[in-house]
């Protein structure tokens, strides 16, 4: 082993000791906090899986426009059915933690919004998390970006608040929260309160009139017709679009004849085409599962509904919401906790958001050091660090203003897009597919839709600069 | 640092995407490859490891040749003979 490889090394032993110390160290204060070292682990595993399969849900949609290349989305696929299994399960049992969001066209609108941000980033929410883990600026400036975009975002009144209708508005002010909220101000609050919760919740199970917490609504519904035929539905269009040709190219050079065996041979090359990604989505589809049963069993445990009574028992309560709770989803989100940090740091410099029904209503803005959920992001960019530097891959990047402009940009979109789809690329899209929720397949649509025209943009731009770079350099010209 | 694609011999050419992010480096690849004729090769310098990834499987879909793939502290120098 060369000198620098056996100094990454040491440096994955101190990052992941690091962990250790916060997840013992705050179990040796109280035993509560066992809470927060789940949330840590299940984050530092998710952190390492990204980082392996390079597994990005930006790339999935991406390089199938831009390079057609359809590993991506085949691991991401392969992490929802494993999801989607251990879900069922979850559900079947009545230990599932997961609530199922308001379907229509606010996700398919959030989705691209979303779309277009993931790709001008270069990178989604979690992906962006694990590259800043790789030593990448760029992506940490994109987490920047996100966590301001929404923290902003989701306080935000003013003009906007004339773009709100009347009827939004009007069924806003009138559904009698709690008086520290003001639901008849800021765009947002009045989009939540006077449109999305009047949206109606569409899980498969319901689809096919089965009860959501029996095993055939699990099973049936939300696994068979939520998640397994849509999967394989998707990844058959996939192989015809982008992989059949290609493949029944080199087929027909060896010889081989045609038929349904070659058809078959096709889609299983496509699906494991990069072992890595397959590999990764598989824990993460099994974890993602493991990681809602372990935080159901702690609740269970401990005797508690959400992490805001923890919180209060060990005296770190600022911050919680009017309801006394705070943001605690019990299973693998991504972009409310980075909102929170910024919220909890804008607040601090005297900014007055806790009026509004994100930070005030619904999540809190506790501090980032007893954000117990927050702890699955940082934990996840420290996962990332530890799998890049075991592998030799960590690098610091520095930023360039071309590529700071596009994270900035692309980051900005993102955090709107989430905050309108209420998740992100994991929140809104994977867990949501994965556990028979309609609304996971819109917000899908729309980041689909959204990645197409961020393409076609980047498709031009590097069509432009190559031009430029070559110029000067007629003998390149084909 | 700026994206850098030149002729650096008869039919042998290098693209220098160094400090790039996704989609970037595979999108400058699959310009850079289609201004080449078959047989040229590609030098291709970048440091961003989930574009290694799609770059490999691009190649692998269109019958580009990886001839050499060395790796150094995060950073990457492939050699992509063109199909």
């Amino acid at each position: 082993m060369d000198d620098a490889a056996s100094k990454n090394r040491r440096w994955a032993f101190v990052v992941t000791g690091l962990f250790l110390a916060v997840s013992l160290g705050s179990f040796a204060v109280n035993e509560l906090y066992i809470y927060l070292g789940a949330y840590l682990w299940f984050g530092f595993i998710y952190g390492m899986c990204l980082q392996y399969g390079r597994f990005c849900f930006s790339s999935a949609f991406r390089d199938l426009f831009a390079v057609g290349v359809p590993r991506m989305i085949v691991g991401i696929m392969i992490a929802t059915v494993l999801f989607g299994l251990t879900a069922s399960f979850l559900t079947a049992t009545g230990v599932s933690l997961f609530h199922a969001a308001p379907s229509g066209i606010h996700c398919v609108i959030a989705g691209a919004v979303f779309g277009v941000g993931m790709v001008f980033s270069g990178g989604c929410a979690s992906g962006s998390l694990y590259k800043a883990g790789e030593g990448n600026s760029i992506a940490a400036l994109v987490v920047l970006s996100i966590s301001v975009s929404q923290a902003v975002f989701v306080d935000a009144g003013g003009w906007l608040d004339k773009l709100v209708p009347a009827s939004w508005h009007a069924a806003a002010t009138a559904r009698g929260l709690p008086a520290s909220v003001t639901p008849g101000e800021g765009w947002v609050d009045q989009y939540l309160a006077g449109y999305v919760w009047d949206r109606p919740v569409v899980r498969f199970s319901g689809v096919l009139g089965l009860p959501n917490d029996s095993f055939p609504g699990a099973f049936v519904g939300n696994f068979l017709a939520g998640v397994l035929l849509p999967a394989t539905a998707l990844l058959l269009v996939v192989y015809v679009i982008w992989s059949r040709k290609g493949f029944l190219k080199k087929w027909k050079r060896e010889g081989k004849s045609t038929g349904f065996k070659a058809e078959l041979t096709g889609f299983w090359t496509m699906v494991m085409s990069s072992k890595r990604t397959a590999i990764a989505g598989l824990i993460i589809g099994v974890a993602a599962g493991l990681h809602m049963f372990v935080m159901k069993g702690l609740r269970l445990k401990f005797g508690i509904e959400n992490a805001a009574e923890i919180l209060k028992a060990t005296g770190h309560d600022f911050g919680v919401t009017a309801v006394g709770t705070v943001y605690d989803p019990g299973y693998w989100y991504v972009t409310t906790q980075e909102a929170q940090w910024l919220g909890w740091v804008f607040n601090k410099l005297g900014w007055n958001n806790t009026h509004n029904i994100f930070f005030g209503l619904e999540n809190g803005i506790p501090n980032p050091l007893f954000n117990l959920a927050g702890w699955m992001s940082i934990s996840l960019v420290g996962g990332a660090a530890v799998m890049a530097l075991l592998n030799n891959e960590f690098k610091w990047k520095k930023p360039t203003l071309e590529l700071a402009t596009w994270a900035v940009i692309g980051g900005s979109l993102m955090g709107i897009g989430a905050r309108l789809g209420l998740g992100c690329n994991v929140g809104a899209f994977f867990v949501r597919t994965a556990n028979g929720d309609a609304s996971g397949w819109l917000f899908g649509l729309g980041m689909f839709g959204g990645a197409y025209v961020g393409v076609r943009f980047f498709k031009w731009w590097t069509e432009r600069k190559m031009a430029k770079e070559m110029g000067s350099a007629a003998a390149l010209q084909p | 640092m700026a994206m850098k694609f030149e002729k650096t011999g008869e039919g042998s050419y290098s693209l220098d995407v160094k400090g790039y992010v996704c989609p970037h480096p595979q999108l400058y690849t699959k310009s850079a490859l289609m201004k080449m004729k078959a047989g040229d090769t590609l030098k291709l310098f970048f440091d961003n490891p989930s574009s290694g990834e799609s770059i490999a499987s691009m190649c692998d879909k269109e019958g580009d040749e990886i001839l050499e793939q060395v790796s150094n502290g995060g950073a990457y120098v492939w050699t992509i003979r063109k199909a």
